[in-house]
């Protein structure tokens, strides 16, 4: 048996629901944005194997790649700002805590 | 193939912006001096004013054009956002530059953001394929983020800015997946055709069902998580919870910029990608966004009325207004006859323009009204029509404004939105509007009521206004009442903008 462009499709499937079950169920601001990461790079695997199996002609998934790992670089640089300075404030950031605002 | 000039020309206005953001930033390390500051972000958005106008002219003679290999488009739809855009940043600039006195001594960073994210927004609007839409979508998210955690004294603006960030991250990811799919089922991910010919995924999905595992399905399941992905940005139920956290903690100037230039961006590029992108196929997008404009308003009303805190009450206003808007997009999304759409899109263009004066003049009217007391419970705005007059009227229109009572531009923007509806066929969903409508006159008129009739609790001195906020309040105002009063010329200028997405 090959690998088919199905087979991908399935494995970044199950990549992608993991990382959505552990942004629901992780309360560690720092974990939650380890799974948004499995997230995007399920997306990553999706537009590569697109761009390989489909036969468009063109690299436009495997370009997109790289412009998503570019923008989630820059997305976790601002991030973990943020979170060092909750951690600052509270002494932990554990995101059941953060309820100041309620209604 | 190649930059040229032509394209340097026709995204002249981000540059113009990019540019005075630096240069904004850059001035900080120089001087500290707030009017400096406050100057030379107004000398960058004048400057990108006066490109747009000549873009306005140019794609009046010419037509549409795109630039960088089609990846953005100028037509006048986008170009209407572009004016709305610059036109708030500038307002929410002049009215904060007394808040921003707060942030020292980074005020010039504060003023920098806020332009480079009113540039990602403008580059948003003209986008043309998915992965421009993407990478301004992040452009115009992240300094928002920053911003929103912009006073490091206080927790809840940390705890603002910590929930945009992770659900916006989030939505992000889910809009990625659905253009993941939209591009595995048509090969392209061009939204808009260019000048060089290539496919856009309209002509690709209009070529019969696509060689993919579950062909016409991945097409399905990518509208519908990148809907899932936009629903987060305009605050559409079910994907609304962030929205009252980040209006109440963040800054009021930010709150402010969040609720009109982003919302405004945001409803332009998904009338764009469903209008033209996924129009032609056979799926029923003006029934879901139908059902979800009724649910996105009645739970944005219905939770309002029992808030406390304005600015929080103003997050729920913005959920229900994001149901008004999108009553225009499951109209449009219909597809009836040309002219139908037109009416449809111009009349989503004149409410977002006619919502940005309403939002603004009461984001403006807070702003004054908390600036020394800090208390933003609705309690606080007590006697507030005797201590701060002005800011007290300009709130009470506002309000009025967006309940939608005449002669406001909130009455007209509505009467045209369920227009709209009723010409699409969708009669029951301008009746849910119209109810709706009535139901926020409670908690909209119990502000109003709260500031005339009742008497301060303690402390009853008038409440002075800086010039720069009594300027903001005074062009909001005569806003929302000139275009209530003569709603043709915007209504005109929003016509020809959409017949430039309808063509």
């Amino acid at each position: 048996m090959t690998l088919q462009l199905l087979h991908f499709q399935i494995l970044s499937a199950a990549i992608f629901c993991i990382g959505l079950y552990g942004v629901l169920a992780r309360r560690s601001a720092v974990l939650v944005l380890m799974s948004i990461e499995l997230m995007l790079n399920a997306v990553n695997l999706q537009l590569v194997a697109f761009g390989a199996y489909s036969g468009f002609g063109t690299s436009t998934g495997q370009v997109i790649a790289v412009f998503v790992i570019t923008i989630a670089a820059a997305e976790v640089g601002l991030a973990l700002a943020i979170v060092m300075r909750l951690f600052r404030s509270r002494g932990g950031v554990n995101l059941d805590e953060i309820d100041v605002m309620r209604g | 193939m190649g930059i040229t000039a032509r394209d340097l020309f026709l995204i002249a206005p981000e540059l113009a912006l990019t540019v005075g953001a630096t240069v904004v930033v850059l001035s900080g390390l120089v001087s500290r001096q707030r009017q400096l500051t406050l100057v030379l972000a107004l000398l960058g958005l004048a400057v990108t004013f006066a490109f747009a106008i000549a873009l306005w002219d140019n794609v009046h003679a010419n037509g549409a054009q795109s630039a960088f290999n089609d990846s953005l488009i100028v037509d006048k739809f986008a170009l209407y956002i572009k004016f709305l855009v610059a036109g708030t940043a500038a307002l929410v600039l002049i009215a904060s530059s007394e808040y921003a006195e707060r942030f020292r001594p980074y005020g010039s960073e504060f003023t920098g953001l806020v332009l480079f994210s009113a540039a990602g927004l403008m580059l948003l609007a003209a986008a043309a394929d998915l992965i421009t839409i993407y990478v301004s979508l992040e452009l115009a998210t992240l300094p928002v983020v920053a911003l929103a955690a912009f006073v490091r004294t206080r927790i809840a603006p940390i705890e603002a800015g910590v929930k945009y960030l992770l659900l916006s991250a989030v939505s992000s990811a889910f809009l990625l997946y659905g253009f993941a799919f939209l591009y595995g089922a048509s090969g392209t991910m061009q939204v808009v055709g260019g000048s060089s010919g290539a496919p856009t995924i309209a002509q690709a999905l209009g070529e019969g069902s696509p060689d993919v595992p579950f062909g016409g399905l991945a097409i399905m399941a990518g509208a519908i998580l990148a809907t899932a992905g936009f629903g987060f940005k305009l605050s559409m139920v079910p994907f609304q919870m962030w929205t009252p956290d980040v209006y109440e903690g963040a800054p009021t100037p930010v709150g402010a910029f969040l609720a009109t230039a982003s919302k405004a961006a945001a409803f332009a590029v998904v009338l764009r990608l469903f209008y033209e992108a996924l129009g032609g196929s056979s799926a029923d997008w003006s029934t879901l966004f139908a059902a979800l404009a009724a649910i996105t308003m009645t739970i944005g009303n219905l939770v309002a009325i029992v808030q406390s805190n304005v600015k929080r009450l103003l997050g729920y206003s913005a959920i229900a207004h994001a149901g008004y808007l999108l009553i225009g997009v499951a109209a449009v999304t219909a597809h009836g006859q040309e002219t139908q759409d037109a009416a449809g899109i111009s009349s989503v263009l004149f409410y977002l323009a006619g919502y940005a004066a309403m939002t603004l003049a009461a984001f403006f009217a807070v702003i004054v009204l908390t600036q020394r007391s800090g208390d933003e419970r609705i309690e606080a705005m007590a006697g507030m029509g005797k201590r701060a007059p002005l800011a007290a009227l300009a709130l009470a229109v506002a309000l009025l404004g967006l309940t939608g009572i005449p002669p406001t531009v909130g009455f007209m923007g509505k009467l045209f939105l369920f227009n709209a509806a009723v010409n699409s066929g969708l009669v029951w969903l301008a009746v849910v509007g119209a109810v709706n409508s009535v139901v926020s006159a409670y908690y909209y008129v119990g502000i109003i009521r709260t500031m005339y009739l009742r008497e301060p609790a303690g402390d009853a001195s008038p409440v002075a206004a800086a010039f720069s906020g009594r300027l903001t309040l005074w062009i909001t105002v005569a806003a929302i009442l000139v275009l209530g009063f003569w709603p043709g010329g915007l209504l005109e200028v929003a016509r020809t903008a959409a017949s430039g997405l309808v063509s």
